[in-house]
């Protein structure tokens, strides 16, 4: 890992962090189990106001109260969304009760066990089609050439979009979770320039309705009538960023874990049936997702005074390092058989492609084990890993055979 | 030994019909249903306390016999 350390402006982690930090970005684990100890809620003056609870509990408790926190907004940046609750900005993961249930109601369907079988030999294909396109190098990028594939085109399948604008949809990705700290102006153009495509692909779907979720969402109704545009819009935005990076990043902690501990990628080689617990010990030593919240008026939370639309993050990954939650909660247990993580959140919010991204994710790493089951980081210091509240690793040279 | 799913807690992670499902099963929006009236077949024990031990929301409810 470069020396990060030069290049942080953060001092003091309990009255002054920042989540698009490079020593974040680099590390969060030991600033999360420095405050769960010491703090256990932290607190920034950036972005207008931040809290940050830090252990399972306060996290779970700020997850579970939907009277005091509003999920209006759940990307902290430099401005507060003008869309107010309860539909927010990209129904249903910025929307409020009740709201809120009928428009998750509308997606799960897709993303239910059962249609998210039908999408698995799909998947296991595009996997097999990235590794075969690797040739017979001996160093390869796993996160460039393949985890940040598999769940594009999966994406892009399951709302009709072209499989080849990928390069657009991460670059969408990236403007809207790591481009938090940019001045208002460009931040707002970059959200012009989604909008502007979004809007040339609904057309196309008005001309040439088709069985995917654009055609569905545009013909969906919620209590007898039509959803309005922006609420159609605003869920395909969901569908397209949170369904990308998100997976991305755990196919690529998971390869980073076990390129680096030899046992681990050997077990699990030798006895495929650890698949489901390993599965979800990556998932939660390595969650990559951390949401937040705005505060709805102002309130005296856990000693905290909090401020109307002060954010609120809910670092996951941090619950899931509770040692209070969690024996060796530090450790990677590759066999944990009791796991209550909360990778993918929880409460209502409870992330509503987590079946697609465990499918994802279980066929990414099977078919790379199948393939390639002896493998190493090639040079440590070259891994670097995303900012803000998505993190997992964007460069992974590892080396092969 | 018997299982249900209490469903004002269970919000459709789906790691209880993934663990046992012979025990749990999925309705079209991800939210778990006991099956066989949750009644636990002699050899599900251990897969009805995984699938408790594993659910994030504590929405897997285990009643032993007496």
């Amino acid at each position: 890992m470069t020396d990060v350390t030069d290049k942080s402006t953060v001092s003091d982690w309990a009255t002054d962090f920042d989540h698009a930090d490079p020593a974040w970005a680099a590390d969060p684990y030991a600033i999360w189990e420095d405050l769960r100890d010491r703090c256990p809620v932290a607190h920034s003056d950036r972005y207008g106001g931040v809290w940050l609870p830090t252990r399972h509990e306060d996290v779970s408790a700020v997850a579970y109260d939907t009277e005091h926190f509003t999920s209006r907004s759940v990307v902290v940046s430099n401005n507060r969304p003008m869309i107010p609750a309860p539909q927010g900005i990209a129904p249903p993961i910025s929307s409020d009760p009740p709201f809120h249930h009928g428009a998750r109601r509308l997606l799960l369907p897709a993303f239910s066990p059962k249609a998210v079988a039908a999408l698995e030999p799909r998947t296991r294909a595009y996997c097999e089609e990235l590794i075969d396109a690797m040739g017979d190098r001996t160093v390869v990028d796993a996160a460039v050439e393949y985890a940040q594939h598999i769940p594009v085109r999966v994406i892009a399948h399951m709302l009709g979009f072209p499989e080849e604008d990928g390069d657009i949809f991460r670059g969408f990705v990236k403007d809207v979770l790591e481009g938090v700290d940019l001045p208002p102006e460009e931040r707002f153009e970059n959200f012009q320039r989604l909008d502007a495509y979004l809007q040339a692909q609904i057309q196309d779907h008005l001309a040439n309705p088709r069985d995917d979720l654009t055609t569905f969402l545009l013909n969906a109704e919620m209590e007898g009538e039509p959803l309005d545009p922006a609420h159609v819009r605003g869920s395909i935005v969901l569908l397209l960023i949170a369904g990308i990076d998100t997976t991305w990043s755990a196919i690529g902690a998971s390869l980073w874990h076990l390129a680096k501990t030899p046992t681990d990628r050997e077990r699990l080689v030798a006895e495929p049936e650890l698949m489901p617990f390993a599965m979800e010990e990556l998932l939660r030593a390595y969650a990559p997702v951390t949401m937040a919240r705005l505060v709805k008026e102002d309130v005296e939370w856990r000693g905290c005074p909090m401020k109307q639309d002060d954010w609120v993050l809910l670092p996951f990954p941090s619950a899931n390092r509770d040692s209070d939650a969690f024996e060796q909660a530090d450790e990677v247990v590759i066999d944990r058989k009791e796991n209550r993580h909360a990778a993918f959140g929880l409460g209502i919010h409870r992330c509503v492609g987590s079946n697609l991204a465990r499918m994802e994710l279980r066929v990414a790493l099977e078919t790379w084990l199948a393939r390639i089951p002896v493998f190493e980081l090639a040079d440590p210091d070259a891994v670097t890993w995303s900012h803000g509240q998505v993190r997992g690793p964007r460069t992974l040279p590892l080396r092969v055979g | 030994m018997r299982v249900w799913v209490d469903q004002e807690k269970c919000q459709g992670h789906g790691r209880c019909y993934a663990l046992a499902p012979e025990l749990f099963e999925s309705d079209d929006y991800g939210n778990s249903h006991e099956l066989n009236d949750g009644v636990v077949p002699p050899g599900q024990e251990e897969q009805a306390r995984l699938a408790a031990a594993n659910c994030p929301e504590l929405a897997v409810i285990i009643e032993e016999d007496a």
